[in-house]
């Protein structure tokens, strides 16, 4: 076992048979392909990281304004703008994987064929994980249009798994009576994990011209008002299935990061707090050690599940 | 693993206010002493403030002077909403939270040839680093609502250019737009370059002259920004490749200062 980085305690954790030096992964969407954070740091002091969501084809995203602040959080209304699979797996694929640090494909598309031609294509790269996304509130096709039903999504990700080999992981909604249907109909298909939560459907309209911030009218609310929502989904949903959950939601601090792991992630995504601060994923890193340190807890790992409830 | 053992110290991005004043009702100048921030802060550019508090996002404002001797950068923002009113309490000796220098900045020509700067409203600040390089071969003209809004008109004169105020109720300089002394200093003379940042109404009729006439014209863009660097695609424009397809560009990134040939203004 190889001991930490930031201090005592051993940080590492295993996701589908993926080591990771720690659970903190910068989600799908704050982070495009790394590029423009690699200037702050080595992004090999990562845990992994969730490259943004891919398309079969370029899109060019959502007329702006797209984004919102939010009380302790924001909406974003980018809707999925990529340059497109081909492009991602020649142009910055090949970067990412020489970044030492686990590389996680976010993939979406309008329908479980392109879809499963994307993981194929995804498939014979070196990627390490793929991260199918059902879960996209601000696309008209594709996206939660197959994460809001246990069928759809079902379909879905039969069509995915039988493309790859590769660790798949599904990225889940919020915006669903019951999320934990969902996570068992995405298990049942061959799913390795589950991350959650994508962001919350929400909406802000200006006062004055009495229309919606967002040039999309609607958007996904994100950052720390979500985060109870994420640890009791979390919750619920490794409590539903067998397969390693993958917690995300409003995470800005490393006792945030403890926590969503008691309440049963194997590792955590952090996304709205790398828009407030560049270098928030580190931070939490450290956080987390000292949480660890501080508890004489002596890996991050154990954390996972922990939480007893009443 | 050879990083391993060294924690590595995580910026906090924090850096001195050295003096703090009020323009007028609603507009602020802050100077904040950061050096190495200076030290590679190019005209055109903005820095991200992240207001103390309960705050999420941060606010791009551009930046009005850069003093690399002095190690200090000068920032010129108006009071908007609940952040920019933070931030506006903020006084020499506090520290502010400055995510920068970020963006692309504006194209500057030999010194010696003649330019003509416009401002609108807040879109003025990001035209006295310009000034300041150009000197007496600027020609700064401001569009304001009205005297009061008026703000920054003695450092473009201290800096040696030629100063033209328009406001549109007519309560200082001249009453109308920018663009009715712009053309007649375009006929005057044919400036080497136009620079313009302001609301898209004016920045369009400026880019149509600017076409017109066939100067070279690059122009400051806005849009409501999310990680500043890039990466989170949130402050889209439209703007034209080199083929003549349209591209959905970034202001924090790809701008906030583009070719007016480029930006595709009904989109």
């Amino acid at each position: 076992m190889r001991k930490g980085w930031f201090g005592m305690a051993d940080l590492s954790v295993t996701v589908c048979g993926v080591p990771f030096k720690n659970p903190i992964i910068p989600a799908s969407g704050v982070f495009g392909y790394g590029r423009e954070y690699a200037q702050y740091y080595p992004l090999s002091m990562l845990g992994g990281i969730a490259a943004k969501g891919t398309t079969p084809l370029k899109q060019n995203g959502n007329p702006a304004p797209r984004i919102a602040e939010t009380p302790a959080g924001m909406l974003n209304s980018v809707g999925l703008q990529n340059p497109g699979m081909e492009a991602f797996i020649h142009n910055e694929l090949p970067w990412l994987l020489q970044q030492d640090t686990v590389v996680l494909a976010n993939f979406a598309g309008p329908s479980p064929e392109a879809c499963a031609e994307s993981a194929a294509k995804l498939d014979a790269t070196d990627v390490h994980m793929l991260e199918l996304n059902i879960s996209c509130p601000n696309v008209k096709n594709g996206g939660l249009a197959f994460g809001a039903q246990a069928d759809t999504a079902a379909a879905m990700v039969r069509a995915v798994r039988n493309a790859t080999k590769k660790p798949l992981v599904v990225k889940l909604s919020p915006n669903v009576t019951d999320i934990t249907e969902i996570a068992r109909a995405v298990e049942a298909e061959g799913a390795d994990a589950v991350s959650l939560i994508n962001t919350l459907l929400g909406m802000r309209i200006d006062l004055r011209t009495r229309r919606p911030i967002l040039r999309n009218n609607t958007g996904g609310l994100s950052g720390p008002a979500v985060f109870p929502v994420a640890v009791r989904m979390v919750w619920q949903v490794s409590n539903a299935v067998k397969i390693p959950v993958i917690g995300m939601g409003g995470v800005a601090s490393g006792k945030d990061a403890a926590e969503l792991m008691m309440a049963g992630a194997s590792a955590v995504q952090v996304g709205t707090a790398v828009l407030t601060d560049p270098y928030a994923p580190l931070r939490i890193v450290q956080e987390l050690n000292a949480f660890l340190d501080e508890n004489g807890i002596a890996s991050a790992a154990e954390l996972t599940g922990t939480m007893q409830p009443w | 693993m050879c990083q391993s053992t060294n924690n590595i110290i995580i910026p906090t991005l924090r850096y001195p206010v050295r003096c703090m004043e009020q323009l007028n009702m609603t507009t602020w100048s802050m100077v904040v002493d950061c050096p190495e921030v200076a030290a590679k802060a190019v005209p055109g550019q903005f820095v991200h403030l992240l207001p103390d508090g309960n705050y999420t996002l941060r606010r791009p404002i551009s930046i009005c002077e850069i003093n690399r001797s002095a190690g200090t950068l000068r920032l010129v923002f108006e009071v908007r909403g609940e952040g920019t009113e933070t931030l506006s309490h903020l006084r020499a000796g506090d520290m502010v939270n400055l995510l920068g220098s970020l963006g692309h900045g504006f194209t500057l020509l030999e010194q010696k040839q003649p330019v003509i700067l416009i401002g609108g409203g807040i879109g003025t600040p990001p035209m006295l680093p310009l000034a300041q390089y150009y000197g007496e071969q600027a020609t700064v003209i401001c569009g304001f609502r009205n005297a009061g809004a008026a703000i920054l008109q003695q450092d473009f004169a201290k800096a040696g250019a030629q100063t033209v105020l328009c406001t549109d109720d007519g309560s200082a300089g001249h009453h109308g737009l920018v663009t009715q002394p712009l053309a007649e200093l375009i006929n005057e003379r044919k400036p080497a370059m136009l620079y313009a940042c302001g609301p898209m109404p004016m920045l369009r009729a400026i880019a149509n002259m600017a076409k017109a006439q066939g100067i070279p014209c690059e122009v400051s863009l806005e849009e409501r920004m999310g990680c500043g660097v890039g990466a989170c695609l949130v402050c889209a424009c439209n703007i034209y490749l080199d083929d003549g397809s349209v591209h959905a560009g970034h202001v924090c990134k790809d701008g906030p200062v583009f070719d007016a040939e480029r930006v595709v203004w009904n989109g």
